[in-house]
């Protein structure tokens, strides 16, 4: 592994060497001392062109853990403001010596096209970009949920919104669906892409519907920025279809949990007393992102690239 | 030793050690352990994964049969402490287990299958310093085969071996291999890779 661009470019090995790797490294949050020494003298920049909270904090503080030097960039008082392009960032990124880049933008594709321009040579981590990927979402979910539900071969796990804009759910289904779960997205027929065939899950249009038969429910967030066309007539008829209630929860299998990538709209696809419940693993979430976070940047800056050194000593 | 194929290009590793001669090594090394730390009570056994977790099981259950009381035992993985960390492809990480009562004040004996260079205990030495702040760190080996790049030594050695740089020293374990055994292998003519 080079870059992180996508969930879909994971293999099943792959994926589960990240997952088993941040395994360890959450363990390193009951030590006394949170810090290893894996990533000394590597950069890691963060390159955040879109507003984010806990995916820049969680990047910065894995990297940190990793004891990795962080430059955090974001778009707002950059010279980007002053309409710098994204090739003369990168350049300026290269000459600066970034091992590593972490990178959220607006526009779909443009962690691929900062990987592959050969603008510059570090790794990148795509870390949401527009309405197509974010891989590492999609792996401390699936980091989350093994935690709860075991081995995600053959379980069940419904995710529910917008799927028409959500990076989110596309890595979800991507990443679970390799690791031999069934995947089921239920949304309004407005928010769902035209054409899924090429997605590899069900699709359905009742919540009700699938909630006897879910191991995990995935709620996503209604993203009232990319709202901009009748996609439901009001918030109040999505929150009565689509949003996850106490009713809806008591449905449930016993054992299922329910999940949210954050930020949550209380009352509107989740009530307020689901995201509080027991059920809920939203906060563990954050705790996860920092060590399946650890593990990306580890694998991906920890080795040199050149395989070409021998031998080694017991 | 009969060469059934002798045009075969892999000459069967010498066997140094054969079952019973690493049982009774680990259990000259439990009561080595007991005799110089005068008991069980301040011990907490590490093994440096793969074959030294197993090797630590071993151990402990040597000295509880011997003390009659358990004694705490973990693994400790290194890989993020090593030198050659920014020389080598990544590798996945092995699982870290440190027991319950930690090992602040306690003697830590690190044990591993192979003492060679050195550098796998410096790591190990390293990873323990941001674990804690044992009393005392103490060494166990089941093969010490010289060649050291560094100044560490072993307190409890099972076997001393002499050996070449260009051989290649293999310790199987039951739990690993399927068999108990201590290999020697000439690398350049195996063509095995370290």
């Amino acid at each position: 592994m080079r870059h992180l661009l996508s969930a879909g470019d994971l293999s099943r090995d792959e994926a589960h060497l990240i997952l088993d790797t941040a395994e360890e490294m959450r363990s390193l949050a009951d030590r006394p001392i949170k810090k290893l020494p894996a990533l000394r003298g590597r950069t890691v920049v963060n390159l955040f062109f879109e507003d984010s909270t806990r995916t820049r904090i969680s990047f910065e503080a894995a990297a940190k853990r990793l004891s990795a030097d962080v430059i955090n960039f974001s778009a707002k008082g950059s010279s980007v403001s002053k309409g710098e392009s994204l090739k003369d960032t990168a350049l300026t990124l290269q000459a600066m010596g970034a091992d590593g880049v972490v990178c959220r933008h607006g526009s779909s594709g443009a962690p691929h096209l900062l990987a592959t321009s050969g603008w510059m040579t570090g790794s990148v981590v795509n870390a949401g970009d527009g309405t197509h990927e974010h891989p590492t979402q999609a792996l401390l979910d699936a980091f989350t949920m093994r935690r709860h539900l075991g081995a995600l071969e053959g379980r069940r796990i419904t995710i529910v919104g917008d799927v028409l804009h959500s990076r989110v759910a596309r890595s979800n289904v991507l990443l679970l669906s390799t690791l031999g779960a069934e995947v089921t997205v239920v949304a309004p027929p407005t928010l769902l892409p035209v054409d899924m065939s090429s997605w590899p899950c069900a699709t359905s249009y009742d919540f009700d519907s699938t909630l006897a038969k879910s191991d995990a429910v995935m709620m996503l967030r209604v993203q009232r920025e990319r709202m901009n066309d009748a996609y439901f007539p009001s918030a109040r008829e999505y929150a009565r279809r689509y949003g996850l209630d106490v009713h809806r929860m008591a449905q449930l299998p016993d054992d299922a949990i329910v999940l949210h990538p954050g930020p949550m709209n209380r009352g509107m696809e989740i009530s307020a007393e689901v995201a509080d419940s027991t059920r809920s693993v939203i906060v563990e979430q954050v705790t996860n992102g920092v060590a399946v976070r650890m593990a990306v940047l580890y694998l991906l800056l920890s080795g040199s690239n050149e395989t070409t050194t021998e031998e080694q000593t017991a | 030793m009969s060469h059934a194929h002798s045009a075969a290009p892999e000459p069967a590793p010498r066997e140094v050690l054969d079952a019973s001669d690493i049982s009774r090594a680990l259990t000259r090394i439990a009561h080595e352990i007991l005799e110089r730390n005068r008991g069980a009570d301040p011990v907490v056994l590490l093994g440096i994964p793969t074959r030294g977790v197993g090797l630590a099981a071993r151990i402990a259950d040597r000295i509880t049969a011997v003390e009659g009381q358990s004694v705490p035992t973990g693994s400790l993985d290194v890989t993020m402490y090593r030198d050659d960390i920014g020389l080598k492809p990544p590798r996945g990480l092995e699982h870290t287990d440190i027991p319950p009562g930690g090992i602040d004040g306690k003697v830590v004996v690190l044990v591993d299958d192979v003492l060679f260079s050195g550098r796998t205990i410096r790591a190990a030495l390293d990873a323990i310093g941001d674990i804690g702040r044992p009393r005392a760190v103490q060494l166990a080996v089941l093969v010490d085969r010289g060649h050291r790049e560094l100044p560490i030594r072993a307190d409890y050695v099972g076997k001393n071996l002499p050996t070449s740089l260009v051989e290649r020293v293999t310790v199987h374990l039951t739990e690993y291999d399927g068999t108990d055994a201590v290999l020697i292998a000439d690398k350049t003519k195996t063509g095995v890779k370290a």
